[in-house]
């Protein structure tokens, strides 16, 4: 009897034991993939190929994305200022919102998709094929040869991605805005200058390189833990985007949080 | 039983290990001398890659004890030793996809920096030499070859150190029998020119009769029969002898 009255408390405090222990693994495994980022030894060559997957190819979707963002942006700015006939905020609305806000997030976003899922299947793969215990018999340690190039990577160029994505988003703006809603395109450009400050397009890149870093981290740690063959891996790639795609979101609220109580 | 053994590299010594309520090493004893090749066979499930694994430090044993060339293997620093001096083909060769197959077999020296990139290509093609493949192969990905000729490239990464000690995880796994018997002839020249100790878990009784010196038959978690490999035949153990001609009715039940 007393048994099944305490039933919902066990499984209750099953879960939180089960989100709290997973929690500490996170953690302990973030820890030693970033303390393998900033100690020898680095493997360059490893983290130059890194760069490439992870920034270069990931370019068209990143930029794509900025377009239509920055266009759609312009289009609902647009109509909303309408209504207190402030259309003329447009450049200045759009090119904060971007580089504050949607391009450091999107591109955040996407890369979860294109990258975190990428790393995770291909971590993952290594794992249910033995490629990870095979580097532990050759005295190599996965977050020194796998994890550490990767965060490394996603860290330097997802906010080198972002600030492409900036100056395409803006161009969205400004293609919307000149074509279809009438704006001086010189005109709308100098506006867009003068308003935008350092600190918005910096605070953007400095989000960037938190998610790229957390984007990396949640791929390798999935995909580190997958088991059970195909299925394990799909799984951890899964899991990979959900997870980081929602500490993105996380994270960006905190930041924003702290960059406005420091005043950036 | 316990196998006895003169001068053993490896010793593992009521070696225990669970996963949950599954025991799958229940006090496992085991030695192997050095030059000496042991096949470690049995069926599915009873815990063959499972005792490598914690010999070679991928798995944290329960209990028991781990000897190697007479030191306790306990701790991280102890682990490493035992990984730098031994060598171990895995059963579907776990060659990395990424890298070029003379990338795949230098990997230790290339990441040890110990030499220049281009002398470690060069050894890594002598190396090649010693399994039959060819120059060519060098700069091809592992997906580009056969399963055959990635479980010699397996091989050969894992005797480019010299190492004192070999692994093997089921090296003829998903290979033809004649492919099989040359992987086999393989691991009996470099084992044998190396002087190394060998330790293989297989199904295959071709690779047992080439490769052993001595037979272990390891069932529920412990060794039930242990001898040289020239007594398989008459053991006098019906474990052994079910398993050796491959009866589905005995004392071992079919794992289904």
């Amino acid at each position: 009897m007393s048994s099944t009255v305490f039933n919902p408390f066990a499984a209750i405090g099953r879960a939180f034991l089960g989100a709290t222990s997973e929690i500490g693994r996170l953690a302990i495994f973030a820890g030693r993939t970033l303390w393998a980022c900033i100690t020898p030894t680095i493997y360059l060559r490893e983290v130059l190929r890194q760069c490439a997957q992870i920034g270069f190819y990931s370019l068209p979707v990143v930029g794509l994305t900025a377009v239509f963002i920055g266009a759609a942006l312009a289009l609902n700015i647009y109509t909303g200022g309408s209504r207190f006939n402030a259309e003329q905020f447009v450049p200045n609305i759009v090119v904060l919102g971007i580089t504050r806000e949607l391009g450091p997030a999107f591109a955040g976003l996407m890369l979860a998709g294109r990258v975190g899922a990428g790393i995770a299947a291909e971590i993952g793969a290594m794992r249910v094929t033995e490629q990870i215990d095979a580097l532990h018999t050759l005295s190599a340690k996965p977050e020194r040869f796998l994890f550490a190039p990767r965060v490394i990577a996603a860290t330097l160029t997802l906010p080198l991605l972002v600030l492409i994505a900036d100056i395409i988003g803006v161009m969205g703006g400004w293609l919307v805005s000149v074509g279809a809603l009438d704006f001086n395109g010189t005109i709308y450009l100098r506006n867009t200058m003068e308003f935008v400050t350092f600190n918005d397009v910096i605070t953007g890149l400095i989000k960037a390189a938190v998610f790229g870093a957390i984007i990396a981290i949640m791929g390798c740690y999935q995909g580190n833990n997958s088991k059970g063959g195909a299925g394990g891996v799909g799984r951890a790639a899964t899991l990979a985007v959900v997870s980081g795609a929602v500490l993105i979101l996380a994270s960006n609220y905190v930041l924003t949080s702290i960059f406005v109580q420091v005043g950036l | 039983m316990t196998q006895s053994a003169n001068n053993p590299i490896l010793e593992l010594r009521d070696v225990v290990k669970s996963f949950g309520s599954k025991h799958i090493l229940q006090g496992l004893n085991l030695s192997v001398s050095r030059g000496e090749s042991l096949v470690i066979i049995g069926g599915s499930g009873t815990g063959k890659s499972v005792s490598l694994k914690c010999a070679l430090g991928l798995l944290k044993h329960d209990a028991g004890e781990i000897v190697f060339d007479g030191k306790p293997v306990k701790d991280q620093k102890s682990v490493e030793d035992v990984r730098e001096r031994t060598g171990m083909l895995f059963q579907g060769g776990a060659l990395f996809d990424s890298l070029k197959i003379w990338e795949n077999v230098a990997f230790t020296k290339i990441n040890t920096g110990k030499v220049s990139r281009k002398i470690a290509k060069q050894e890594a093609i002598e190396t090649l030499a010693k399994v039959r493949l060819g120059a060519s192969v060098a700069d091809q990905y592992p997906s580009e070859l056969s399963g055959g000729m990635q479980k010699r490239v397996a091989l050969a990464r894992a005797i480019i150190d010299k190492p004192e000690m070999i692994f093997f995880d089921e090296p003829t796994t998903g290979l033809d029998p004649i492919t099989a018997d040359a992987v086999n002839d393989l691991i009996v020249e470099q084992v044998k020119a190396l002087g190394a100790a060998a330790v293989t878990i297989t199904h295959d009784m071709a690779s047992v009769r080439k490769i052993a010196d001595t037979v272990a038959m390891l069932y529920e978690g412990k060794i039930i029969w242990c001898g040289p490999v020239d007594r398989l035949d008459d053991s006098g153990n019906e474990y052994i002898d079910q398993f050796v001609h491959g009866r589905a009715q005995g004392p071992i039940q079919p794992a289904m």
